[in-house]
């Protein structure tokens, strides 16, 4: 169903912005999503912009400030990275939890945090929906087994990515290119609830594309846990991203974010404030139960409030001593 | 027809009967027979070409000047064209045919017109160009919706939706309440199973050209040439001789691939119309919507039992949707396995707006066996009874009995007491048991003919198609035991249909067909190499029996095979046989079993299997490498339908909403358990070979044997397959 489209290698970041800025381009890295929607005919971009072709784009370096991962590092590499996952094993697992190692060896770092979701009705051009600039949501009243408990409407998407609650919980900052320039922010500022804005998870300016990521250097413990139904591929049933500092036997700071509950990374100060305010262990019931205070469940979906706590109990036991 | 008397049987099991064979026919094995070659593990002969790309299928088939062909399916799933145009897709770049294929939609995905370009691409566009005019009508695919007396009739007019429901029998009905009302135990548990899809990895595809004398040749992948052959001569109104249809190497079909598909005659059709070779393969999603599926079922079971465990009543009323198609019965397993003296089922297929139903590896005795084997544990249960004992109280086939004994001993079953507690905390193990039934004895009609040249080259050529079972092997491989050679000194011949008629790959049928007719020919081409070379030997042409490559008179004097083989006059000697009838040997149909270990995960519902020990008998095994592949094949396939396969569709729409592998869930490598094969060699003395089918058992007892093992896990009985985290939370009460 793919309609015609330009193919351009940029040969630099600037180039690459320049690129983007023309009428219906849209950035490449992988190819493992987008050319899945345009498969399925639900996005036909005019100019394809490659950002492999970027020397160094995909370098993967520790720098004073911290790690610095460059957009077209693939997954693979971000998860068999021996320092990387020394200082940041939080990341290298979710990098590693992410669909398959054929998928992991052609998706990048990038195309996974600015990757679009997997509702079947988004994904299939038979249905129009809010989020494809139509009326409604058909899951609403269908199949929404899979579909967010947390944050949904006026569309229910679940947020996809497994890196993306794992780079929240790490405090990452994400760094944006385009044609004026540069800019960075922190990456939970990236994404955005449906309520917001219903036909895209993210903010980018026309021309613009995450260049890199840049997780800070303070010391701390990860880890992420990623559910789901079919263990050798799958997205996320619901996956629980901690960061933090440890001391004796509780965290002194700690983020706990979700994943694939929510339309965005679901961070949840509740669960937070109690993972701080009791010894890890304790804190496995308080923290799990307030992780999903609020949840709203659709017609076919309150299984995934159970399988969300696990996720977070997992996530904190993981931390306890063996 | 000659009377031979021979020992049948199993290990520690043997007796002797005496069959009619015909005269013909070399002396049928049994279970005395020494042989060099059938019975032992071999790699498949094209193993090197399927790893190393060099196999080609209906996919790689590339012609001089061929196009590609796609088709325009129905985005309703009840529709009628008003009208279609093609004038604006007939314009496009590279387009060189349009036809129109039917003018009302069933089903979403219902073939309605079809192009051929010079590639993919503008094919596609093409497609997206046609104009219709559709005139959406009012649709139903909810199982329970279609049997409501005011559904929309999927079949039109005033066809019901259901059908084949016999009427009220109040004599059964009253014969089961009382034979119930008398049990010492009872049970009443409905089980339901969803729409599965064959999802081969070969899509259902064709290449048609048709030669300058008006002939037709066809690469389809297609478990049955001669079907797809026919099929297409009628289609075209052509004598069959002018039909060719070619299938060499097969990406898998499981019964999807039986008869001819649309899309073989949707090819032919633009290949003639474009007047240029038409290459069409589905896509997946083309697959998951019309290339045949697994119908469903509803099957309420109620059966009793008196206080020694033997059944009093097996009673079942059930029924399921193949889509527009029919085929939901699955009533088979509890009619056949145990022995019980009233017995009453009833059935209704149900029309719904979806894609047809095809045979789908042992239609129906998935399902029903799932049902029978839940019902039997849970009532095992009631009766305090241990649910092998409780079954072999109520079964009567002996090589059964036998399977259940070894397979206990593999599986442990006796420390299966204390097992839900040893995955540790948060998490509840279980070991569960089912049984399989099959017929899998073959059926006469089958030919095979063996070409022995001067050279000392064998051929075996037959007109079958190796399905990925190994076919081919095998058919060299009785060969060479007939001849004294090594398989891979026979070259194989099969997937023609200008090759001696063989039927279609199906029923597990294939094995026990084809095998009888090849070593018959086989032994006719031996004795014609006899003749020629007796002279040579000093001895008459009887006395002489090939052995390890050579030709070998009584008194022990030998010359090659090749030495042999050139006293041949003329290039080469060639006999075909056909495949007899059955004789009435020791018994008819495969028994076997299966044990299932589950882990259960406690807090997210998630359920890994551990272990599968599957207790199987397929008559005289000719290459258990082969026999095990097809056992692990059954059971990675039963184990997906048992815990992810299931096809979800939109009621509003009627349409599929996981057609791709990422929503349409089949487990993968970290699904597969370990899995221990423990073969029956048995002497069955029904055919030449004793050889019998081993497709379809392995399936059958899997997904029943899960459930009973996760039922042991938890406590708690799933009947709904399949079993999802969602369900197993709902049952532990965490939902």
């Amino acid at each position: 169903m793919t309609s015609p489209f330009t193919f351009w290698d940029a040969r630099t970041a600037e180039e690459a912005a320049t690129l983007l800025s023309k009428k219906g381009a849209m950035a490449l890295g992988g190819g493992v999503d987008l050319l899945g929607e345009m498969k399925e005919g639900i996005r036909s971009p005019e100019h394809v912009v490659n950002l492999r072709s970027i020397p160094g784009l995909d370098r993967i370096q520790k720098a004073e400030r911290g790690w610095r991962i460059g957009a077209t590092a693939l997954l693979t590499d971000i998860a068999d990275h021996a320092d990387l996952r020394k200082d940041l094993p939080g990341l290298a697992e979710a990098a590693a939890a992410v669909a398959t190692p054929q998928i992991r060896n052609q998706g990048t770092i990038g195309g996974n945090l600015a990757q679009r979701p997997r509702c079947w009705y988004y994904r299939s051009a038979d249905f129009g929906c809010v989020k494809k600039g139509g009326k409604g949501c058909p899951a609403e009243k269908g199949e929404n087994r899979y579909l967010a408990i947390l944050g949904g409407g006026p569309c229910y998407i679940v947020h996809p990515s497994d890196c993306a609650p794992m780079l929240v919980a790490l405090d990452a900052r994400l760094f944006l290119r385009g044609p004026a320039g540069a800019r960075d922010l922190p990456i939970a500022d990236f994404y955005d609830l449906p309520s917001k804005n219903a036909l895209c998870e993210f903010t980018l300016k026309p021309g613009e594309f995450i260049e890199a990521v840049e997780v800070p250097a303070a010391p701390s413990r990860s880890t992420f846990v990623k559910l789901r139904e079919k263990d050798s591929f799958d997205f996320a049933i619901a996956a629980c991203a901690i960061a933090g500092k440890i001391e004796g036997d509780h965290f002194t700071e700690a983020r706990v974010v979700l994943g694939g509950v929510a339309p965005i990374p679901w961070r949840s100060a509740s669960a937070e404030a109690n993972l701080l305010k009791n010894t890890i262990a304790d804190a496995v019931e308080p923290a799990s139960n307030s992780a999903v205070e609020g949840a709203k469940p659709m017609s076919q979906n309150a299984w995934k409030i159970p399988m969300a706590k696990a996720a977070v109990a997992q996530a904190i036991r993981s931390f306890l001593p063996r | 027809m000659a009377k031979r008397t021979l020992r049948v049987g199993y290990p520690g099991n043997y007796r002797e009967v005496e069959v009619d064979s015909p005269d013909a026919e070399p002396a049928p094995w049994d279970a005395d027979s020494k042989l060099a070659v059938v019975g032992k593990r071999s790699p498949r002969l094209e193993g090197a070409d399927k790893v190393t790309g060099k196999a080609k299928y209906t996919a790689d088939v590339k012609l001089e000047g061929m196009l590609i062909a796609r088709v325009l399916r129905s985005p309703y799933a009840r529709a009628t064209v008003r009208s279609i145009g093609f004038a604006k897709a007939l314009k496009m770049p590279g387009v060189k045919a349009a036809i129109e294929i039917a003018k009302a939609a069933r089903f979403q995905g219902d073939p309605i017109a079809a192009v051929a370009a010079e590639t993919e691409a503008q094919a596609e566009d093409a497609v997206r160009a046609i104009e219709v005019d559709w005139a959406v009508e009012e649709h139903v695919v909810d199982l329970e919706e279609a049997r409501k007396p005011n559904a929309p009739r999927v079949q039109g007019g005033k066809n019901p939706n259901e059908r084949g429901g016999e009427a009220q029998n109040t004599a059964a009905e009253e014969a089961c309440s009382s034979a119930l009302k008398k049990s010492h135990a009872t049970v009443d548990i409905t089980f339901t199973t969803p729409v599965v899809t064959h999802s081969c990895l070969e899509s259902h595809g064709s290449v048609a050209k048709w030669e300058s004398d008006g002939s037709l040749t066809v690469w389809d992948s297609t478990q049955g040439i001669f079907a797809v052959r026919d099929g297409l001569a009628r289609g075209f109104q052509l004598p069959a001789e002018k039909v060719r249809v070619l299938k060499e190497h097969m990406g898998g079909g499981f019964g999807s691939k039986l008869g001819m598909g649309q899309h073989s005659m949707i090819a032919a059709r633009l290949a003639r119309e474009a007047k240029a070779p038409v290459k069409l393969m589905l896509t997946r999603k083309e697959e998951h919507l019309a290339g045949g599926n697994r119908p469903s079922s509803v099957q309420r079971v109620r059966a009793g039992a008196d206080k020694e465990g033997k059944l009093t009543c097996l009673w079942l009323v059930s029924h399921g949707t193949g889509g527009i198609n029919g085929g939901a019965n699955c009533a088979a397993p509890l009619m056949s396995l145990y022995n019980c003296p009233v017995r009453r089922v009833w059935h209704a297929d149900v029309m719904t707006n979806a894609g047809g139903a095809a045979a789908f590896r042992a239609p129906g005795h998935v399902q029903g066996m799932f049902a029978l084997e839940g019902a039997m544990d849970e009532l095992a249960g009631k009766l305090g009874l241990d649910p092998i004992e409780f079954r072999k109280k109520n079964d009567s086939n002996e090589m059964r009995h036998a399977e259940y004994g070894e397979g206990a001993k593999v599986a442990g079953w006796e420390g299966r007491a204390q097992l839900p507690n040893a995955g540790g905390p948060g998490k509840a193990r279980g070991l569960g048991v089912a049984a399989s039934i099959w017929g899998g004895g073959g059926g006469p009609g089958a030919q095979a003919r063996c070409v022995i040249s001067r050279d000392g080259a064998v051929e075996i050529q037959c007109g079958t198609q190796d399905i990925g079972t190994g076919t081919r092997t095998i058919i060299a491989m009785i060969a060479a035991e007939e001849l004294g050679l090594k398989a891979d000194q026979v070259r194989v011949k099969l997937g023609d249909t200008t090759l001696p008629y063989s039927h279609g790959s199906g029923g597990s049928m294939t094995a026990p067909s084809v095998t009888p007719a090849v070593r018959a020919a086989a032994a006719a081409a031996r004795g014609r190499v006899f003749e020629a070379c007796a002279k040579a030997l000093k001895g008459n042409a009887d006395s002489l029996t090939a052995k390890d490559g050579k030709v070998v008179a009584k008194d022990g004097t030998s010359i090659s095979w090749a030495e042999a083989c050139a006293k041949i006059s003329g290039a080469n000697v060639s006999e075909q046989a056909t495949r007899a009838q059955n004789f009435k040997g020791y018994r008819d149909g495969t028994a076997g079993c299966q044990f299932a270990e589950v882990e259960v995960d406690l807090e997210t519902g998630h359920v890994q299997v551990l272990r599968v020990v599957a207790v199987h008998d397929c008559g005289r095994v000719v290459n258990p490498l082969l026999a095990e592949s097809q056992i692990n094949g059954g059971i990675i396939q039963g184990l997906s339908y048992a815990l992810f396969e299931q096809r979800i569709l939109d009621d509003a729409s009627g349409r599929m909403l996981n057609t791709n592998f990422s929503d349409y869930r089949i487990a993968g490598p970290k699904e597969v358990p370990e899995i221990t094969v423990v073969l029956f060699d048995v002497s069955n003395g029904r055919t030449n070979t004793g050889v019998m089918g081993i497709g379809e058992p392995p399936i059958i007892p899997t997904p029943a044997a899960i459930a009973n093992a996760v039922a042991h896990a938890i406590g708690k009985r799933i009947s709904d397959l399949p079993i999802t985290p969602d369900k197993v939370l709902a049952a532990l009460g965490k939902k």
